[in-house]
């Protein structure tokens, strides 16, 4: 469990990134952080390992507060992906992956095998494992990030916009890709994007930020859908444009469904999805 | 030619000590240029003062200074130190721009992943910061390889040993080939610096030639799409 609990983070030059901030980020669940930029969601994952400290308020992860530990020993205790995968480009795919084993003294033909091990978790073929990343398109690289992020088994992994850069071919496999290993591994994942579908589609928890880390509203996708919280949540989700707005319509007998626009979105079928 | 092979021996001696008087200030230079360059980047008050002092290093006459450094070192007049002192400034002016260009060229994005992944500071200069910064390091070794290896022959007008001799003695026995020689040794020995230092840039960065083949294809693919 990670706990933020009225957190204040004011930059050098004056800017108030977020303001009060509290949340409960439970264990083994996907909790989305979505909003447009300015909404401090990058620092607020920032936070967690340190990479930028609170100026008021406190982190808690289980029930350490985070300020006592030690940055970079924390930093190797929690997986990181972040956007254009922020790989080492003068180190092999094997070798990246590999990063925080080494680093923690794991030994090389060790951190090697378990790297090749990764990269079948992550859908990568292993003969790109001597390749460098530029060698590598960019939905591969992001899985190097992905493994890389996976490397020491950490409980807590740590996305920023990783699948930003990625055409949506791509982002949507390797959402998909995220998905089925998160239903293996079950991490605690703190995810931020600005992609509302993105936090709808991964988020077992998502919250919607506005400007300054003010939080407009938390749940699950669901609720969140079902009741926006006011305006600005309606206008984020798309609720207002009457894009997520479905009717049932009969055609020749067969119930369809009929999206915002006027377009064929799916049939309707009876009972419970298989 | 008949006066190389009568002189062969004498040839190959002054071109040993042409490289032992060249070897030292690079060294030293790239040694010393690499923190002060890493300073100059990561401190950015720093980097005028330090940037202007070594540019202005480089405009000091190298003659006097040559011949300044017994005064400054307190050695004797021949000490090939003065040489290699004198030198090593020039190289150290040479090189710090370069290493400051070397290390503010390493992708932001890569040193905060390193940081958030758990690279302390100390690890991070060494495994990231300065093996990203090698091709533009190389590529300022070079150079001052190169402009060295001709300083050398400075020496010659201070009474110093190395292939700058032929230069003096050339000159005054008004004898155009023993002057040629000392041109053509001065450059071989630049040539096969240059040569071995691209070597070892191979050897210690195998991943730069890739890097660059995949921004060439990324380049040249784009040309094409625009094209097409």
């Amino acid at each position: 469990m990670i706990r933020f609990d009225a957190v204040s983070k004011r930059f050098p030059d004056g800017t108030l990134a977020v303001e009060n901030f509290s949340l409960t980020i439970p264990s083994r669940t996907t909790t989305v952080l979505v909003g447009s930029s300015g909404s401090g969601k990058t620092t607020l994952l920032r936070m967690i390992n340190r990479m930028v400290d609170p100026t008021s308020g406190s982190i808690r992860i289980d029930d350490d507060d985070i300020s006592t530990l030690e940055p970079v020993k924390l930093r190797r205790s929690i997986g990181y992906v972040m956007q254009n995968s922020g790989l080492l480009p003068h180190r092999t795919v094997a070798d990246n992956i590999a990063t925080v084993p080494l680093l923690s003294g794991v030994k090389r033909a060790q951190a090697r095998a378990e790297a090749l091990t990764l990269m079948d978790t992550v859908g990568l073929d292993r003969s790109l494992a001597d390749r460098y990343p530029s060698q590598l398109s960019g939905g591969q690289q992001q899985r190097v990030g992905v493994a890389r992020g996976l490397a020491i088994d950490p409980n807590i992994l740590l996305m920023d916009e990783p699948f930003g850069a990625v055409d949506p071919l791509v982002r949507s496999e390797l959402q998909q890709e995220l998905l089925r290993i998160q239903k293996d591994l079950a991490k605690t994942i703190v995810f931020v994007t600005h992609d509302i579908d993105e936090a709808f589609l991964l988020g077992d928890q998502v919250v919607l930020l506005r400007t300054g880390g003010q939080i407009a509203q938390v749940g699950t996708p669901a609720e969140i859908l079902a009741n926006p919280a006011d305006d600005f949540v309606d206008t984020f989700i798309g609720a207002d444009r009457g894009r997520r707005a479905l009717r049932i319509e009969e055609v020749s007998g067969r119930q369809v469904v009929i999206d915002g626009t006027g377009r064929l979105a799916g049939i309707l079928k009876d009972g419970a999805p298989t | 030619m008949t006066w190389v092979l009568a002189n062969i021996e004498q040839i190959w001696d002054l071109t040993l000590d042409h490289i032992m008087l060249s070897v030292p200030p690079i060294l030293l230079g790239f040694l010393l240029a690499v923190p002060i360059g890493w300073v100059a980047h990561r401190y950015r008050l720093s980097r005028g003062v330090l940037l202007t002092v070594c540019g202005l290093l480089y405009t000091i006459p190298s003659l006097a200074l040559i011949v300044a450094m017994p005064t400054v070192l307190g050695t004797q007049i021949l000490n090939p130190a003065n040489l290699i002192v004198t030198l090593t400034i020039y190289a150290v002016a040479l090189m710090v721009r370069t290493a400051t260009d070397a290390f503010d060229a390493v992708s932001g994005d890569v040193t905060q992943s390193a940081t958030a992944v758990g690279f302390g500071a100390w690890r991070r200069f060494w495994q990231v910061q300065l093996p990203l910064a090698g091709p533009v390091l190389l590529a300022g070794v070079r150079v001052v390889s190169t402009s060295t290896v001709s300083l050398v022959t400075l020496g010659a007008l201070v009474g110093m040993s190395g292939l700058g001799y032929f230069f003096t003695n050339g000159y005054q026995r008004n004898f155009a080939t023993e002057i040629l020689v000392g041109i053509v040794g001065t450059i071989l020995i630049a040539v096969v610096f240059d040569v071995l230092l691209v070597l070892a840039g191979r050897m210690l960065l195998p991943w730069a030639r890739v890097d660059a083949a995949a921004r060439r294809n990324a380049r040249t693919a784009r040309t094409k799409a625009v094209a097409a």
